[in-house]
């Protein structure tokens, strides 16, 4: 119980620290994404969905806050919560769509819808730029305070995220978490035992892609601009990597992911542009020798079972949610 | 009316490609369970492999249509064997996590070398200038497009269902634990059937060289427009992914002449009809996926 305290401390102090060690602007980039891949970990690892097209909800949010900070003048975070409400509502229709299929279809469908979203972000030029993207969008204040310089954004960011974060963790250990769980393990056992699969997964979907657009609206205000590589397909495979990478399934893997890719990509632009092929050597490494991640593998070394084994699918139901110990 | 009929030949061109290359993942799908999301980066490594022979090894067109899926054929087997080979024991989505992440380094790799604005590429002389039928004039060079890949389309679907190696593959799809019981080699067959798949993407490259950019990423968004279009035909139905490609082709092509901007997106809006009323696709079975 003392360890565990220790860990939430310890976690609160890197968090509160962040700006002070990196880049602020960095470290705001890392708060968003590692929202996003925190909300992507509810699909993937909880409930053993791989969407392909999570971009869309994190674009959609990050344009949304773009649109009513500069055109309605909402205030933070209202305008970070109106990107929530828009990847809720652009998820419901195309999620109740793709989760009538399972497995590689529903990727292959996320990213085609994704990919539909990414096209109609393109056309739809008075609302988006088109391809300008939406350029000046203001942070504003929050009482008084004005949130321009990038260390005020951070701490201002910080709480919204943390909530964030909280609510994906609470989804996970929450019964309903639990039956997202079983729906993993065993969907048709699932459903026999009564529980009304596909609304569980149309809830889930839609909480995961709301927190998306959460973290899509934080991130806007953060650089000011968003373009089309928001809505990308190569956004959805960086989500994807980061999960991967820390950890599918952990409490801490998709935060810990988040925080290397960007710290990775921040380190390497200093050289190169060459991301694609970072990304690519990534996903190659963790698919093949890798397939726990970071936190994965931890924790299973910490639970004596040791060594980069091969990787179940995805790790038992009780490791699942175990999270800090 | 003219305009509709040019516009449902450009149409039918843009399904000859759709069809190659969703017939491509198809064979592959159905022989490997991986769906191969490096596909249209090996289209593009086919169109480049056109424009490195022309340009600089100065053959003919007419060679590079024979070497150059030739060569992405031997890049698809050693990748396959390189890397493919570990996950087939796993979920099919690790292999489809590691094919993007092979597409991202083989994409973001030409562009270092050759640059995103991409390299010209023109049609063989023979094929230049315009044939009329009736009172129309075609493209020669269209059209042959579009009566070549036609034939191999014919040619893959004659191999598949009316040769030995054509029924080891479709037993093979079907039930491979049985087929393997009766003695047959499955696995010794996968890496040429992933190497003929990929063949195809390369052949689909060569031909779009000179329509189309030769650039790094001319394949990245192909690829998902692709992979909506084996959604609608049925996963893993090979019929299925031909047919619909000139479906979506022309269908996309014509919905254009009344409002240009759903050329992109009528493809995904016919996808979400057919999850809604047909979700295991138009030519798929029941228990797919």
């Amino acid at each position: 119980m003392r360890s565990r305290a220790a860990g939430w401390g310890l976690l609160l102090a890197v968090g509160l620290a962040l700006p002070w060690l990196i880049y602020p602007v960095l470290a705001v980039d890392i708060l968003a994404w590692g929202l996003f891949a925190a909300a992507f970990d509810i699909l993937l690892g909880c409930t053993g969905l791989l969407s392909f097209g999570h971009a869309a909800f994190f674009g959609t949010g990050a344009y949304a806050a773009a649109v009513v900070a500069l055109r309605l003048g909402v205030a933070f975070p209202w305008d970070a919560v109106a990107g929530a409400v828009a990847a809720a509502l652009l998820a419901l229709p195309l999620m109740a769509l793709s989760i009538r299929r399972t497995g590689i279809s529903f990727a292959m469908i996320t990213l085609a819808f994704a990919q539909m979203v990414f096209y109609v972000a393109n056309a739809w030029r008075s609302l988006t730029g088109g391809e300008n993207g939406i350029t000046g969008v203001p942070r504003g204040e929050v009482l008084g305070w004005s949130l321009s310089p990038a260390v005020a954004y951070y701490y201002a960011a910080f709480p919204l995220v943390a909530l964030g974060l909280l609510l994906c963790w609470r989804i996970v250990r929450s019964p309903f978490g639990r039956v997202l769980l079983a729906i993993r393990e065993n969907e048709v056992r699932t459903q026999s035992l009564g529980y009304p699969v596909s609304r569980y997964k149309l809830i889930a979907t839609v909480l995961s892609c709301a927190l998306s657009g959460l973290a899509g609206g934080v991130w806007v205000l953060n650089h000011g601009f968003v373009a089309l590589d928001a809505v990308h397909w190569t956004t959805s495979g960086t989500v994807v990597v980061m999960v991967l990478l820390g950890g599918m399934a952990t409490r801490l893997g998709p935060l810990v992911g988040a925080a290397l890719v960007m710290l990775l990509r921040d380190f390497l632009s200093r050289w190169t542009d060459a991301w694609g092929i970072a990304t690519g050597t990534i996903f190659i490494a963790v698919i093949l020798v890798f397939r726990q991640g970071i936190v994965g593998t931890l924790e299973g070394l910490v639970a004596g079972r040791g060594g980069p084994a091969a990787a179940p699918a995805a790790p038992p139901v009780e490791e699942a949610a175990s999270g800090l110990r | 009316m003219e305009n509709v009929l040019l516009q449902a030949f450009n149409g039918l061109i843009n399904g000859a490609f759709y069809a190659l290359l969703s017939l491509g993942l198809a064979v592959i799908f159905g022989m490997l369970r991986v769906l191969n999301f490096m596909h249209g980066a090996l289209y593009m490594l086919g169109a480049f492999g056109a424009y490195l022979l022309t340009a600089e090894l100065g053959l003919s067109f007419w060679w590079a249509l024979v070497v150059s899926p030739l060569a992405v054929a031997a890049v698809g087997f050693l990748l396959e064997r390189v890397f493919l080979r570990w996950l087939y024991d796993l979920d099919p989505l690790y292999n489809l996590l590691l094919t993007f992440g092979l597409a991202l380094a083989i994409q973001d790799g030409m562009r270092l070398r050759f640059g995103m604005q991409g390299v010209p590429y023109s049609a063989p002389p023979q094929l230049q200038g315009a044939l009329q039928i009736g009172v129309m004039f075609f493209p020669t060079y269209r059209l042959f497009v579009l009566a070549f890949s036609v034939l191999v389309c014919l040619g893959t679907w004659w191999v598949i269902e009316r040769t030995r190696v054509g029924m080891v593959i479709r037993a093979a799809t079907e039930k491979p634990m049985l087929t393997r019981a009766l003695g047959i080699d499955v696995d010794r067959w996968i890496p040429p059937v992933f190497a003929f798949g990929v063949a195809l993407a390369g052949l689909a490259g060569v031909l779009a060289a000179p329509m189309r950019n030769v650039s790094p990423l001319m394949g990245a968004d192909l690829i998902i427009t692709t992979f909506a279009i084996v959604v609608i035909g049925g996963m893993g139905s090979i019929l299925g992914s031909v047919v619909t490609g000139f479906i979506v082709g022309v269908a996309a092509a014509l919905g254009a002449v009344y409002y240009p901007p759903i050329a992109n997106t009528l493809v995904f809006i016919l996808m979400a009809l057919v999850l809604l009323l047909r979700p295991q696709g138009l030519f798929g079975s029941a228990e797919a996926g």
